[in-house]
């Protein structure tokens, strides 16, 4: 059987997943968001969640990293990432190897 | 360093020599693992890191299109247009282990209907056609992301683990047991030269006694 991907998003840009057979849910509240995540997470393969509502939710997305299903993906919402997920990229690098070994170059840069 | 509480004798000193041999080699293994987890992690991070970047600029560029085909239509229309998808991307499912750890691994495969777009032309403009062309482009590199990226997560969480384990066994477990074992054999040695000084003196007070 096929898997199924769905969408979590707080605006309207959600619906241009929903051209490609991605389900596209709405939810603007934090707490909607959450219990509307934990259904979804139920029925669906990969989640892809807007990167603004990720920031709010970050503990309730940790828990489903301890399995390799459901996949949970922030996205940027806009045209402007707001850093959650390179955020994230760094937490886990340095969790796991305890330096920078990607945004040095960034830093200089700047 | 404390040492562990347990009565100075050789039966002893024979298990914790042979829960130190255990030790010592649970330790050698497991930091070859975690050697080993953290090259495979620093490679999968880099392509995260590729992957994200590339999406973030599409996915980008395709909700600025979107956007602009939004502004053109009502809500109700848009919604009416996109209802029902004709592309769809066929998803499968499996796991794949690294180093032990199950990660999710997906394929793609794109099946797309008779017609390429969800909606009659007269519906809707030609802004709404680019940006659904690309977005189904972009899907399916958030599919590879969405595996590479829950596969770095996970691989994070084990690294971390591992290195407890790792650290627990060489600072706390092994001086331990190390520790301990060398009192029991004190201990022994010691009881052993009590012993003979023992017979030492008993045998000299016999000779006393005799002579």
């Amino acid at each position: 059987m096929a898997e199924k991907m769905a969408i979590l998003g707080e605006g309207d840009s959600v619906l241009a997943f929903k051209a490609c057979g991605i389900d596209a849910y709405y939810a603007s509240e934090r707490e909607e968001a959450k219990d509307l995540l934990r259904k979804l997470a139920k029925q669906y393969t990969i989640i892809f969640i807007t990167e603004k509502l990720a920031g709010q939710m970050d503990d309730l997305l940790k828990k489903f990293n301890q399995s390799a299903y459901p996949i949970i993906l922030p996205v940027p919402s806009g045209s402007n990432s707001d850093g959650y997920a390179r955020a994230k990229l760094k937490e886990r690098m340095e969790k796991a190897l305890g330096v920078d070994i990607l945004f040095n170059k960034d830093r200089e840069e700047k | 360093m404390s040492r562990l509480n347990v009565n100075p004798t050789r039966m002893e000193l024979k298990k914790l020599k042979a829960r130190l041999k255990t030790a010592t080699r649970g330790h050698k293994l497991l930091k070859d693992k975690l050697d080993e987890m953290i090259r495979r992690f620093s490679l999968l991070i880099k392509l995260n890191k590729k992957l994200r970047d590339e999406v973030e600029s599409q996915l980008g560029q395709v909700l600025k299109e979107f956007a602009f085909a939004k502004g053109q239509l009502s809500k109700g229309a848009l919604e009416n247009a996109f209802m029902l998808p004709t592309a769809t991307l066929q998803l499968k499912r499996g796991t794949t282990s690294i180093m032990n750890v199950e990660v999710p691994a997906l394929s793609v495969e794109e099946k797309t209907g008779s017609e390429p777009y969800p909606y009659a032309f007269a519906q809707i403009t030609s802004e709404a056609d680019y940006s659904v062309k690309r977005i189904s482009e972009v899907v399916a590199k958030l599919v590879k992301l969405a595996e590479v990226e829950k596969q770095v997560a996970m691989l994070a969480d084990e690294i971390e683990k591992n290195k407890r384990r790792v650290n627990a066994l060489e600072y706390v477990m092994i001086p331990q047991l190390e520790e301990t074992i060398s009192f029991i054999t004190g201990k022994l040695d010691e009881n052993e030269r009590a012993s003979i000084t023992r017979l030492m003196k008993v045998k000299s007070m016999i000779a006393d006694k005799n002579g």
